[in-house]
């Protein structure tokens, strides 16, 4: 993002984790709140950031395992003879999904219970201080009405 | 054909682009407006093949999506006319990622049945965007928050619900109870979308979202949902009446607070979702009438039942993403019992039409007219349950597309009118001629 600008920019999604990263402004003049507000959506960006990237990179592995497994069950190879990769269709990876999601259930939960509080979190702050610098800008025109 | 007509009438506007690569100014923000409008093109492309990938609407309200899509483009493309001549850099990144638009969109048009990957990434997808919110965007930002197309299936649910209640036609009633329930599903559905921007960036289906996107902060998304859900809700009970109201505070908190976190708890939030999906139409119903009857609950569990097919199918498709994603569903935990009762609820709806007439709400023609449509879709849930793969479960979800306003429709052409109520041995003919007296007010 170019140096002079004053807002956060977004930018594509990661390759591992599929989030889009943000990087955030940090204004000269930034006040107490702001700080939290920053930090927390940092700190909230970092968490899902690795949670996500370790739980495709598992989801991914896993799959590969799986599929390998199967094969060599079956007598077949990864690479059948056109060097095309050989995937198993969508009633055998079932098994696999299913397996998948069971595993992870308690992972998920206790993920969602953290996202939501953050969620919560960032969104209240990001309620005040948009609500401080209302009454800042209202103070402002005030005193340049009475000027 | 439908879809592939509209696939050329949008190749039109192919012309633009080379326009866009002399008239290209360096600043930001149109920057932005012209990627906005290439990711318009390709988002209305793949929509036209991604169909199985969203819950999308029956047919008789996929006439209303091109034409929002155009729309938008019109405004998209006077925006850019104003803007002055162009750096040769950007001259030719734009070039090329026009070029790939035209490609993608040709490709779109000549094989119907294709399915473009959401995943292939356009260059502009790849930018590094000023997350400041654009005027002009708002529009079609908050349209996408609130998935405005479901929005409007939910109305015409709400007003199917209205219209078959025996009372004589209200048109300010009408309109208020399906302007209110509108407001409250808009809130629901940004709340929803709100609580949901991590798993909806990891699946395919929904990463293009809003929230997801960073085209809108989550305060402005909230403060959104609360300046449709409070007066939607509000318009209700003070316009239509408190049980409607009731009823829509009720259908928000259910989809927000218990089916919104129970997709990622149990299964049993399929059940939860179809309840969702049932209230509408009763609110339509208690909106002209004031009450629950049975008529009401009628209208209730057809749409419950309906959701079973629909999203079962669907769903069937998108295993690899729920499970990645972490969402708790049948078809990806209890693959059989997914297939059992889609084919439950086929063999339901037919039960339900025939009790229509015995509630009194239609004549006896309805379960007779509508026996073709609902054999048909319990032949496709039957399929389904039987072969479980990807072709029956398409062949089912789009078949739930246009069966469902087919029989309100079939419903509403054979209600029993409100002046004949009392002759219940009427003629199809004579009841038919008195429907449409109230029809017309």
């Amino acid at each position: 993002p170019p140096a002079h600008s004053r807002s956060d920019w977004i930018g594509p999604p990661d390759q591992h984790s599929n989030l889009r990263p943000i990087i955030f402004y940090v204004p000269p003049e930034e006040s107490a709140l702001e700080r939290r507000l920053r930090e927390a959506r940092q700190e909230a960006q970092a968490s899902n950031q690795r949670f996500w990237a370790r739980h495709n990179r598992a989801f991914r592995q896993e799959k590969e395992e799986f599929i390998y497994s199967r094969l060599k069950a079956k007598g077949l190879e990864m690479r059948d003879e056109s060097g095309q990769k050989a995937t198993l269709n969508a009633e055998e990876m079932a098994d696999f999904y299913k397996d998948f999601l069971s595993k992870n259930f308690k992972k998920h939960l206790q993920y969602n219970r953290d996202w939501y509080k953050r969620n919560f979190r960032i969104t209240f702050l990001m309620g005040q201080v948009a609500l401080v610098r209302a009454l800042r800008w209202l103070r402002r025109r005030k005193k340049n009405v009475e000027q | 054909a439908g879809l592939f007509v509209w696939c050329l009438r949008n190749t039109g506007v192919r012309q633009l682009p080379c326009q866009f690569v002399h008239l290209y100014h360096v600043a930001n923000d149109k920057l932005i407006t012209f990627q906005y409008f290439n990711f318009l093109k390709r988002m209305y492309v793949t929509r036209c093949n991604k169909d199985l990938s969203q819950r999308a609407k029956p047919k008789s309200h996929s006439i209303v999506s091109p034409f929002h899509e155009l729309q938008q483009l019109d405004q998209e493309k006077k925006v850019v006319n104003k803007i002055s001549p162009v750096s040769p850099v950007h001259q030719l990144w734009s070039e090329t990622s026009s070029r790939n638009e035209l490609r993608e969109m040709k490709s779109a048009a000549e094989t119907e049945d294709s399915v473009i990957p959401v995943g292939t990434q356009s260059k502009e997808d790849r930018q590094w965007k000023e997350m400041k919110l654009r005027l002009d965007d708002l529009p079609g930002i908050l349209a996408r928050l609130s998935k405005i197309k479901l929005t409007a299936l939910v109305i015409s649910t709400a007003s199917a619900g209205f219209a078959m209640a025996p009372v004589p036609f209200d048109l300010t009633c009408f309109l208020l109870a399906s302007f209110g329930t509108g407001l409250a599903s808009c809130a629901a559905n940004t709340i929803n979308q709100f609580f949901e921007v991590p798993f909806d960036s990891n699946m395919n289906r929904t990463k293009n979202r809003p929230l997801v996107r960073g085209q809108i902060s989550p305060l402005l998304a909230v403060c959104f949902a609360a300046s449709c859900g409070v007066p939607g809700i509000a318009l209700l009970t003070l316009g239509v009446n408190p049980l409607t109201g009731a009823l829509g505070a009720f259908n928000i908190a259910l989809y927000t607070c218990c089916y919104t976190p129970l997709k990622r708890m149990s299964i049993v939030n399929t059940w939860v979702g179809a309840v969702v999906g049932a209230i509408p139409p009763i609110m339509g119903w208690t909106a002209a009438t004031g009450s629950l009857d049975a008529g009401a609950f009628l209208l209730g569990g057809i749409l419950y039942s309906w959701q079973f097919p629909h999203f079962n199918a669907l769903s069937w498709g998108l295993r690899e993403d729920y499970s990645r994603g972490g969402y708790c569903m049948m078809s990806v935990t209890h693959p059989g019992l997914c297939r059992r009762v889609a084919l439950r609820h086929c063999l339901a709806l037919i039960g339900l039409s025939t009790v229509a007439p015995v509630l009194d709400i239609t004549t006896w023609t309805f379960p007779i007219i509508s026996l073709p449509i609902n054999l048909y879709i319990s032949y496709l849930g039957f399929r389904f349950y039987r072969d479980a793969d990807r072709s029956s479960s398409r062949k089912l979800f789009f078949c739930s597309l246009w069966h469902l306003p087919l029989l309100l429709l079939v419903m509403f052409t054979c209600k029993k009118s409100v002046l004949k109520k009392e002759d219940k041995g009427d003629l199809p003919g004579g009841s038919h001629e008195t429907a449409m007296e109230i029809r017309l007010p």
